[in-house]
């Protein structure tokens, strides 16, 4: 089977002013279907900038990008829109949900640009997704009644409603606690083991010892490409947080 | 997306935010209601010149006896009579433009009922004034040919007349005293109200000419002792009619080229026109003005639109990450911004109407809105919605998605 993700010399540069400023360094990448990966790296090593073209969110200035054996380097913007619907879930670091809207509304969110017409259709594929992190109970709660982690399920809920080929995760526990952290990371976890490919990006090393792979970035460049048997997610004792 | 989830996303999206949708609606309903009241002001004014110059008669001319210089010695119209019953013939009969004439002599009277006594103006007619004035007995009839014919002591009784003389009773049938002459009355014209200029039209008797001249005052053999009513064929052919009657009455009465004319014409349909322009330019102006306030309450769409896509920045980055097009952000905020328009239309229609409602009680005017003024309401509110909103949505729709999920 075809790799699901394939960068081939990947290179994107940014304009500043007159410089250009380049932020992808000549990238090649294989990941396959059902991996976990977690992309490490200081701020400004490019790793945002590598899940923004592997989201179809950007394009490469030069190199071939082929997802799921499809180029998608050279896609306009409504056709990305389009993979981004029906092959990438989201999640981000600050969950970015919408205000004063139901949990249920905005994991159907994603099905309307998908175009499934039918409300019965969306509500059910959104209650599910829900139940699936955990939160069928929850679905009429606003994000202002929810906790951050809760909130943070929300969203993984809204990037599995489509089915997606592929879940990105932006920092996704950038802005919870230790204890919130690693209840997302056990169900990334979760989901990976139900054959879910997981692209991950963080900077904390605990984090990234939960995937199965890390890629370590440097100035633009994929400085490491390691294997690793993932460090089980668990719930730090009140004890071990004191220590 | 199909256009009932982009309604219900724009919807959604507003009421997310009540009272600032309100208050952006609030400009739109200001716009539109000030167009409707206004309009619905204009018509209602316009209308109630048309009637009150509609009530003094159908396409109504008056020839006056007299000079129309103010030079010499000379008095003014009606000081002297110059019009003859033949000339009165020959209008009827010669002109094209003239449908038909009739001599109108007056003289203040005292006239006694049983009871009352009143003073008030009499007129002496042929039957015709009744047709040129438009004017129908309520009760009773007007008088005939023959009573004419025979100078028959008849009077038709004005609504105010019959109310100072006998009250609420019917007094057709009764005898009436004027100058101390008995009367027979044949009938009770219906109410016309007050005159442009304020007199009161019911305020009269009607009596046939002939008795006029026999019993009121004396005649003056070929002249009249007043004037003529004239009524035009249509409300077009009063023009037509006046130079008529100008060139036939010069004719008849011989006066040379140059000379001044030895009668007066006025044209009441022309004073009336004149009338309906000036409120007809009242209208617009006072429309323009309200459309003034309804582009004002567009510019407010525009303003909030534009602080709402900077404000939702996030949101729409999100819209977009998870595969919204640029048409579908595009399309919810042209909704959002057509939602404001058409919702601040239909209150400012109500709103609107209340107010040209309430005016029109107030200054006894008749309310008149035309459904064409609501249809283009609705139409203008639509297209201040888009027009105002495109700018906003574009801008929403052409976000980078990536600055977009980035925006603090």
């Amino acid at each position: 089977m075809a790799p699901l993700i394939q960068l081939a010399h990947v290179h994107k540069l940014y304009r500043m002013g007159d410089e250009e400023v380049p932020a992808l360094r000549d990238v090649s990448l294989q990941i396959e279907q059902g991996e976990f990966v977690a992309v490490m790296g200081a701020s400004g090593s490019g790793k945002s900038t590598l899940m923004n073209v592997i989201g179809c969110l950007d394009r490469p200035t030069s190199g071939r990008y082929l997802l799921d054996g499809e180029d998608v380097s050279t896609l306009g913007r409504n056709q990305l829109a389009r993979i981004r619907s029906e092959r990438l879930g989201f999640v981000f670091q600050h969950f970015n949900l919408l205000a004063r809207t139901s949990a249920q509304e905005n994991v159907e969110l994603p099905l309307l640009y998908a175009g499934v017409t039918s409300a019965a259709e969306r509500s059910e594929r959104a209650l599910r997704a829900l139940t699936r992190v955990g939160l069928g109970e929850r679905a009429q709660h606003q994000p202002n009644q929810l906790s951050g982690g809760q909130q943070q399920r929300v969203a993984i809920a809204r990037a599995l409603v489509n089915d997606p080929k592929l879940l990105l995760a932006d920092e996704p526990t950038g802005a919870l606690d230790s204890r919130t952290s690693m209840e997302v990371m056990a169900l990334f976890q979760e989901l990976s083991a139900a054959g879910i490919t997981i692209l991950l990006v963080t900077h904390e090393a605990d984090i990234g010892r939960c995937a199965a792979r890390v890629l370590t970035m440097r100035d633009g460049a994929i400085i490491t490409d390691e294997r690793q048997t993932p460090v089980r997610a668990r719930i730090p004792t009140p004890l071990e947080r004191v220590a | 997306m199909n256009t009932l989830s982009i309604a219900r996303l724009s919807t959604r999206a507003l009421l997310r935010n009540k009272l600032r949708s309100f208050l952006t609606m609030l400009g739109v309903v200001i716009g539109v209601g000030a167009v409707i009241a206004m309009v619905a002001i204009g018509e209602g004014a316009k209308r109630r010149v048309e009637e009150t110059f509609e009530s003094m008669g159908t396409n109504l001319l008056i020839v006056m006896p007299g000079s129309a210089s103010s030079g010499g010695m000379r008095g003014g119209f009606g000081s002297q009579a110059t019009l003859t019953w033949g000339d009165l013939a020959a209008v009827r009969t010669e002109l094209k433009a003239v449908r038909t004439a009739a001599p109108v002599m007056r003289a203040g009277v005292v006239v006694q009922s049983e009871e009352q006594t009143w003073t008030t103006g009499l007129i002496g007619t042929s039957t015709e004034y009744f047709t040129i004035r438009n004017w129908r007995a309520s009760s009773g009839r007007m008088f005939s040919e023959d009573e004419v014919e025979s100078s028959a002591k008849v009077v038709v009784l004005g609504r105010t007349v019959v109310t100072n003389l006998f009250g609420a009773a019917d007094p057709v049938g009764q005898t009436v005293r004027i100058r101390a002459i008995p009367f027979l009355v044949v009938g009770v014209l219906e109410g016309k109200g007050q005159s442009p200029m304020g007199s009161d039209y019911d305020d009269t008797l009607v009596t046939p000419y002939t008795t006029y001249s026999s019993k009121i005052a004396a005649g003056l053999g070929k002249f009249i002792a007043g004037s003529m009513f004239v009524s035009a064929m249509s409300e077009r052919d009063t023009g037509r009619a006046q130079a008529e009657l100008e060139s036939l009455l010069r004719d008849r009465h011989r006066l040379a080229p140059g000379s001044d004319d030895d009668f007066s014409v006025r044209n009441l349909a022309e004073v009336a026109r004149a009338q309906e322009q000036g409120t007809q330019i009242l209208t617009t102006l006072l429309a323009a003005i309200a459309t003034v306030s309804l582009l004002v309450g567009g510019i407010g769409i525009m303003n909030i639109m534009l602080v709402s896509v900077t404000e939702r920045t996030r949101e729409i980055g999100v819209r977009i990450a998870v595969g919204a097009r640029s048409w579908d952000v595009l399309a919810q905020f042209l909704g959002e911004a057509l939602a404001l328009s058409l919702a601040g239309g239909a209150v400012g229609i109500l709103f609107g109407l209340f107010a040209a409602a309430q005016l029109a009680r107030l200054y006894h005017w008749p309310f008149l809105v035309h459904a064409d003024v609501i249809v283009m309401s609705v139409g203008f509110s639509a297209a201040v919605g888009v027009v105002f909103g495109l700018y906003p949505a574009r801008k929403a729709s052409r976000l980078d998605p990536i600055e977009a999920l980035r925006f603090e």
